[in-house]
């Protein structure tokens, strides 16, 4: 680069970190400010920044333990956060490795297996799954609802339905890995071949210990995603029992019933997993994202 | 080892019968019950779904039952995900919009049938109590006020018929709650007095006698008891209607052609709003990705500085945004800009002293929507800024800046242009993805405060997708045809973006590969 003079490289230097500090604090309030609401008294107060009176009352309801005041009356948690995180963690797992699986398998056969109107078959599913499924919300809710007649489990308010439709968001990921199988040398799965291996032991014994480093990518973007949903679940779960953080948390800043505090202390203690597992696979997810995106 | 590997047909008959067994047995245990499912569905008038579970039953013998479609195996679970959940929705979505499907039509033709004539009347002078007693395996009905006894019943569900007879009061008589549990049996039961008069079961405790408000008297025709009018089966407009042309609720699900587009185009309550979103959508999902764009791109630029220090502290701290789920952080942003009693507005007025009605007010409520929007994705503009701006090759800028460039002109002649093309794909994804940015809309604000004066919920900051969404799904009406006319229409949209995805896809493919 071109030699600066000092003088005006550090007013630069001042510049840039002062203009990240100012920026940060903005986008870092909302974060102090739950932090702090969480341990603020009652559900509406307003006023100080910092809590004045700091106390554990919602942190308690949010764990599901009821809360015993100064002066002696019982608050009990007004929802089920624990559960709610369970069941969302549960189809989260659950739909994850199904996705996995069912990607892993496919990418692996477009990539090497030779099927009739493969090229069309992927660039289709490419088409289609550009539209949403959150825009088929209205067909989504009228198949669980005839599912439902045959058997419960297939119906409106079940896990299994949710996992079920989880399942069809694998087209961006049989990309992704197909871009990684598709740059694994061609001489390690004829060598197998020589030797007599079928296609699904190449797979299962070549491909698969290769692929760990983008099925773990795979499966972590998978997992945020369904851990997010939120138009899908709220159309198909119904019972506050079975619904997952995503529509439950919206509970609590009803109009009628706004438990602010409350919700502060759940957000934290919900949001706070994902949010490690996020940051610790970010450097892979993103390489992911750019590349499962632009390689056609 | 054979010198001649066949590769074509190696699958053929490499599988000994005894490992192909279990493989059979599992795939016609799951066809069968595939195949149950289909049929339970047909005997439910839902022949469509009935139709792609036997697909599917029929798909999954094919492909796992016959060793031809080896390699098929290996695609169809994820295919047929895709085709079920995804594109059949899709069409289904489309057909619906086709149909009067919503809270009023919402039955089959023979479930309205028979909700219309399971209804009646009870007629007070006859109601009266009524007792359970068992009488060995079957039951006996007591009826204390007229002193009768019925004959011994079984109270099965399914039509019964006993008659009454006066009697004494059986000694021991059933518990009401254990009286209850036969609630199916009693329901269906009809006791006949010495005097023929015929009672039906009128409540949880009590037999009167129950006139039939509509009598079926033809295929298409009902004939209404309270005032002996006929009443004819509508099947263009899904509804039994009186000779003068008033329908009676429930309607069943009838095709209605064009009807709810007309509808849409037609009626100004409709149109006005709808335009006023379209718009609205558009504006949305162009500004989100502009500002997300610049945000982000600004702030690549200051991380990529190389004198700048704490750069991987920075990053992971400006990340966060990204990484916190977003439902989440879009009701913490509910929360927090509360009007009333929020802690934003808290600041706004110790500074400047207004207080915004962020939520009441349309324009303020837009221009939050797009402040969170913004937080919510500058991060992921960010990240992929970064990487683009590593490969503009560093001899570029370092020529331009010895011509006597400024760095900001550097940046817009060399940088810009470079980092565009690469970006486009995923900005059009961007697009795509704020046009139907629904978790958002829906966590936020709920689309509201509402536009007056229209016929249907419409909001002034709902998108289209938020738009159908309360349509369909609103506790007052849901109006299911309707939205799915709508969803027809946001389709061609999403169907011409996602072309121009594809083309930009393809071109930025073809440009990587040609440069490498």
């Amino acid at each position: 680069m071109i030699v600066e003079r000092p003088a005006d490289l550090r007013r630069k230097k001042i510049l840039a970190h002062g203009f990240m500090i100012v920026f940060l604090t903005l986008i870092l309030f909302p974060f102090f400010m739950v932090v702090s609401i969480s341990f603020r008294e009652g559900n509406f107060t307003t006023g100080a920044m910092w809590p004045t009176n700091p106390t554990l009352e919602h942190w308690y309801l949010a764990f599901g333990l009821d809360y015993t005041r100064a002066d002696g009356t019982v608050v009990t948690p007004p929802y089920p956060v624990l559960l709610w995180m369970w069941n969302s963690i549960k189809i989260g797992l659950i739909a994850g490795v199904g996705v996995l699986a069912l990607s892993t398998i496919s990418a692996y056969a477009f990539s090497r297996i030779r099927i009739k109107g493969k090229a069309v078959l992927l660039d289709s599913l490419f088409l289609i799954q550009m539209f949403p499924t959150t825009l088929a919300l209205v067909a989504i809710y009228a198949i669980f609802d005839a599912l439902g007649a045959v058997t419960p489990v297939m119906g409106l308010d079940s896990h299994t339905a949710l996992i079920a439709i989880y399942l069809s968001g694998v087209t961006l990921h049989i990309w992704t890995i197909k871009g990684y199988f598709d740059s694994i040398d061609t001489a390690l799965d004829k060598a197998a071949a020589i030797d007599g291996a079928t296609p699904w032991q190449t797979f299962r014994f070549i491909f698969l210990p290769l692929a760990v480093p983008i099925m773990s990518v795979v499966f972590v973007l998978a997992f945020i995603g369904f851990i997010n949903d939120y138009p899908i679940a709220s159309v198909l779960i119904r019972s506050e029992g079975n619904m997952t953080l995503a529509v439950g948390s919206r509970l609590y800043l009803n109009e009628f019933r706004y438990l602010w505090g409350d919700f502060a202390a759940a957000a934290i203690l919900s949001g706070l997993p994902i949010t490690v597992v996020f940051l610790i696979a970010q450097r892979y997810l993103v390489s992911g994202l750019s590349d499962g995106a632009v390689k056609g | 080892m054979s010198a001649t590997v066949d590769l074509t047909h190696r699958s053929n008959d490499a599988e000994p019968l005894s490992s192909a067994i279990p493989r059979l047995v599992a795939v016609a245990v799951i066809s069968l019950g595939l195949l149950f499912g289909a049929f339970y569905l047909y005997l439910l008038a839902q022949p469509l779904f009935g139709a792609i579970l036997l697909a599917l039953a029929v798909g999954i013998a094919i492909v796992f039952g016959a060793n031809r479609f080896y390699g098929a195996r290996f695609i169809f679970p994820g295919v047929a995900a895709v085709l079920i959940f995804i594109a059949f929705p899709v069409i289904y979505t489309i057909y619906l919009g086709f149909t009067n499907f919503s809270s009023f039509n919402l039955l089959t033709y023979e479930r309205t049938i028979a909700v219309l004539t399971a209804r009646g009347t009870v007629d007070p002078a006859t109601e009266q109590p009524f007792a359970v007693a068992r009488d060995g395996d079957s039951y006996r009905i007591w009826l204390p006020e007229a002193g009768l006894l019925s004959d011994p019943v079984a109270l099965v569900a399914g039509a019964e018929e006993a008659a009454l007879a006066p009697g004494e009061a059986p000694a021991e008589l059933l518990a009401p709650r254990d009286a209850v549990a036969l609630r199916a049996g009693l329901q269906s039961l009809m006791l006949i007095s010495p005097e023929g008069v015929e009672l039906r079961n009128a409540g949880l405790r009590t037999f009167a006698t129950v006139t039939p408000d509509y009598l079926r008297t033809g295929d298409d025709t009902l004939l209404r008891s309270a005032d002996g009018v006929t009443l004819t089966a509508d099947h263009t407009r899904g509804f039994f209607t009186t000779p003068e042309g008033a329908t009676v609720p429930p309607g069943w699900r009838v095709n209605i052609g064009w009807g709810n587009f007309e509808r849409v185009f037609a009626s100004k309550g409709i149109r006005g709003p709808m335009v006023s979103i379209f718009v609205w959508t558009l504006v949305f999902a162009t500004a989100s990705v502009v500002l997300t764009f610049a945000v982000g791109l600004t702030l690549a630029v200051i991380l990529q500085w190389e004198h700048l220090r704490f750069k991987s502290l920075y990053r992971i701290l400006l990340i966060l945004p990204y990484a916190v789920p977003a439902f989440i952080s879009i009701l913490v942003f509910r929360g927090l800009f509360n009007q009333n009693f929020g802690e934003i507005n808290l600041i706004l007025e110790a500074l400047f002293g207004i207080r915004p009605t962020w939520f009441t007010d349309g324009t303020m409520a837009r221009v939050m929507l797009l402040i969170v929007n913004t937080w919510l994705g500058y991060p992921y503009m960010m990240l992929l800024a970064m990487g683009f701006l590593q490969s503009v090759p560093e001899d570029h800028k370092k020529a331009a800046a010895l011509e006597g460039a400024s760095s900001v002109r550097v940046f817009f002649t060399i940088t810009l242009p470079q980092i565009i093309p690469p970006f486009l794909p995923l900005m059009i994804a961007s697009f795509a993805f704020n046009f139907n940015n629904l978790v958002l809309v829906l966590l936020l604000t709920q689309g509201l405060p509402d536009i007056p004066g229209t016929l249907i919920p419409a909001g002034q900051t709902d998108i289209l997708a938020s738009f159908t969404y309360r349509m369909a799904f609103n506790d007052s009406s849901q109006q299911f045809g309707l939205a799915g006319a709508i969803t027809l229409m946001i389709f061609v949209v999403v169907a011409a973006i996602s072309y121009l995805n594809f083309i930009a896809m393809r071109r930025a493919a073809s440009r990587r590969s040609g440069r490498a």
